[in-house]
């Protein structure tokens, strides 16, 4: 791993940050935050790990990252050119769109057809899975642990072995008429 | 020189269509080896996690084609260990279609009266519960209350699932802890061993070549148990009978890449596959309109809330299974859970006039992941998916240590298959939309194309040699000697879930590989009981058997 101060890394943390903001947004992390645009408030993939995630060999995407990020920013800037905006200077080229033309631009990438979907969708892939199954973290620990995206959705507690059990789980009692044609085997006939 | 290892029958995949023969064979004195390419994992160490690297992702493959995308299973048990349990029977105008080959697909000696036998076979061999509503989760329920409130009816699904044991944890697709799942794991695999099977984990065949004296040479790489991009070596085992059971998704590859050493495969060897006509729906419901329009509540007054209690499909609606409706118009819908991941990346949220599957629409509605009904649509596709030239080692050229990679299944659906899919969704919203209890949206098939856990069909059985890979005995044309159990045999999309059918199958085809290789030689019978000695299926079937010569 790359030391924190090196520009190229922040570059592409940066980077990788406002991607995967687009796909699960959140709330700032910190006053003038930049790659997070805060366009939801709680925590968004950015806060549920996404980097971390991105940047687990496991996940088998890690080698590509700084070329991911170096074509995101290429694709920014051609973006930023065609729609007429200028862009601040001091942040990564995608950090610098606003968050509606971050998402226009995401979606353009992921579009069926797009010669680069397969790449921009894996990425948004692991940026989810940061976020709803917290996949670079042990679950039960996430949860205990307060992980944003698995306590947003309501996902329970564990039992205290960490493994889950629900004693109520039925109406238990009949909710619709069985179809006519239903064999004793109850299969369709 | 080491000699080459030698086996009588030697059996590709260790699921459905691989442990029932491989069971069959052994109790009949065959010898028995089994190649499984995925590791060898039992109950004690199914994970409740969703950590890359635990259960959850070692034991199965998502496998991104070009308009389609596979989940299968990758360990010792296949489809079995990671499947939710449904086994419902195939109606029977399932047997009867004709797709878009303009003559019946299944083979004239097939049709559900005459499979009900070996049905039953199964039934006796895997313990089937005949879920009562007692049993239904309350996502089912759910399912089946808004059904019955749109005038339809609904159906708690048979399922291999004990419910004594089973602790409602909906983590099926990791495998189950509580040995409350029935796989294969509880019964055929292991009277297999008991008959002096062999079950060779994390080796992955990659072709079959012929040897001088007429054997078949079965070629395996090993695979890293961590990380499965890693081979570790290779080696090959010669048999007189080979039996490719890898899965609809990774059969037809091995069949492919064997053509320059086997001779030409039949032209239907990596086509007609079906994705069962498997889509996807998410509900959202207002959980107040549940209690006022429904009446239904549980727990803490709660009235559902309950998206993460269960175990996989407990309901399906089965009023459009009607063999009096037109072809692609028949369907079932099936209520289901998926766990996060795989079951929330896809499902989009209305965003303006459109939807959206990421953004802050998608956010708000992961924040009501409680409240979320899965419906499950199995219609009938049109058999569209055709695999391009294999990658240079599997089904995938593999991205992640596990899971995921990258097959070369191309899936264009047609009308027929879009329009099947446009009325399955119509009438879920339909049902579920009424009178404000739920939101609808259908997953995109934009991000991975369309998905589907039941991949069927891609080298098929059938009449006709120029639309099936196999004779109506799972035989491979022009290849005596390799047989074919698995989904791919299925000739086409089953309207609802297939594991019972395969397994049929299975059972079905076993007294003709008994056959071929007694020809070949092999001193092996027909005849086992199911796994736990039960005789019935047996006497079921004596009537349906050629009698066998003895060797």
């Amino acid at each position: 791993m790359r030391p924190q101060t090196s520009d190229g890394y922040t570059k592409r943390t940066m980077t990788l940050e406002a991607f995967s903001d687009t796909i699960i947004p959140g709330e700032r992390r910190f006053p003038g935050d930049r790659a997070v645009a805060g366009a939801a408030s709680g925590g968004g993939a950015v806060a549920a790990g996404a980097v971390q995630l991105l940047e687990w060999d496991a996940t088998g995407v890690t080698a590509g990252l700084d070329d991911f990020a170096a074509l995101l920013n290429e694709h920014a800037r051609a973006y930023a050119g065609q729609s007429g905006l200028t862009l601040d200077d001091s942040v990564p080229e995608f950090v610098a769109l606003s968050f509606e033309d971050r998402t226009e631009l995401v979606r353009r990438l992921v579009a069926p057809g797009h010669p680069e979907k397969q790449i921009w969708i894996s990425i948004a892939l692991f940026a989810n899975m940061a976020y709803d199954s917290a996949a670079h973290m042990d679950t039960a620990e996430a949860i205990a642990s307060g992980h944003p995206g698995l306590t947003a959705m309501g996902f329970a507690l564990p039992e205290s072995d960490g493994l889950w059990r629900f004693r109520d789980y039925s109406y238990g009692r009949p909710l619709a008429a069985l179809h006519p044609d239903t064999t004793p085997s109850g299969s369709p006939a | 020189m080491t000699a080459t290892e030698r086996t009588d029958v030697l059996i590709v995949g260790s699921g459905f269509g691989g442990a029932i023969t491989a069971y069959h064979l052994a109790a009949g004195g065959a010898r028995v080896v089994v190649l499984e390419r995925g590791p060898w994992l039992t109950s004690k160490d199914f994970e409740h996690n969703f950590k890359l690297g635990s259960s959850y992702t070692r034991i199965f493959d998502f496998v991104v084609g070009d308009g389609m995308s596979v989940l299968g299973g990758n360990c010792v048990g296949g489809g079995s260990v990671v499947f939710f349990a449904a086994l419902p029977r195939a109606p029977g105008f399932v047997f009867e279609r004709r797709g878009s080959i303009g003559r019946r697909m299944w083979p004239a000696a097939i049709s559900r009266d005459t499979l009900e036998p070996w049905y039953d076979r199964v039934a006796e061999s895997i313990e089937i519960t005949k879920q009562g509503w007692e049993d239904v989760s309350y996502s089912g329920g759910l399912w089946a209350a808004a059904c019955r409130h749109a005038g339809r009816t609904a159906n708690p699904v048979p399922a291999a699932v004990d419910t004594g044991s089973c602790t409602n944890c909906n983590w099926m697709m990791a495998g189950c802890r509580f040995d409350a799942k029935q796989s294969l794991q509880t019964n055929y695999l292991p009277a297999a061993l008991s008959h002096g099977a062999q079950i060779r984990p994390l080796h992955e065949v990659q072709h079959i070549s012929k040897t001088e004296d007429g054997l078949y040479r079965v070629h395996y790489n090993l695979v890293d148990d961590e990380d499965y991009r890693v081979t570790t070596g290779n080696g090959v085992i010669d048999a007189k009978i080979v039996i490719l059971a890898a899965g609809a998704g990774a059969t037809p590859v091995i069949l492919q890449r064997s053509a320059p050493t086997l001779g030409p495969m039949p032209h239907a060897v990596g086509r007609y596959f079906s994705g069962n006509g498997e889509r996807l729906n998410t509900a959202v419901f207002d959980e107040d309109r549940v209690r006022e329009v429904l009446g239904l509540s549980h727990g803490d007054g709660l009235a559902y809330a309950a998206n993460q209690i269960g175990k996989g499909p407990t309901v399906a609606n089965w009023d459009r299974l009607d063999g009096s409706l037109p072809e692609y118009t028949r369907y079932s819908l099936e209520q289901l859970y998926f766990p996060p991941g795989l079951g929330t990346i896809l499902a989009q949220a209305a965003d303006g006039d459109g939807l959206a599957w990421f953004g802050v629409k998608k956010k708000e509605m992961l924040e009501r992941w409680r409240s979320w009904l899965i419906i499950f649509q199995m219609i009938e596709d049109d058999n569209e998916g055709v695999f391009g030239p294999p990658p240079a080692t599997g089904n995938a050229d593999r991205i992640s240590q596990q899971m995921l990679g990258v097959g070369r299944l191309q899936y264009h659906p047609t009308a027929n298959t879009l329009r099947a899919w446009g009325l399955a969704d119509a009438e879920v919203k339909d049902i579920l939309e009424r009178d404000g209890l739920a939101t609808v949206t259908p997953w995109t098939n934009d991000v991975v194309g369309a998905y589907t856990v039941h991949p069927l069909a891609s080298c098929r059985i059938g009449d006709d040699p120029a639309t099936s890979a196999l004779s109506d005995e799972h035989e491979l044309r022009g290849h005596p000697g390799i047989f074919v159990t698995d989904g791919s045999a299925v000739p086409g999309a089953l309207t609802v879930n297939p594991a019972m059918t395969i397994s049929a199958l299975a059972e079905r085809a076993v007294p003709a590989i008994v056959r071929a290789a007694r020809e070949r030689g092999i001193e092996v019978s027909y005849g086992a009981p199911a796994p736990d000695g039960s005789v019935g299926g047996r006497r079921g079937v004596a009537g349906l058997i050629p009698i066998l010569p003895r060797v």
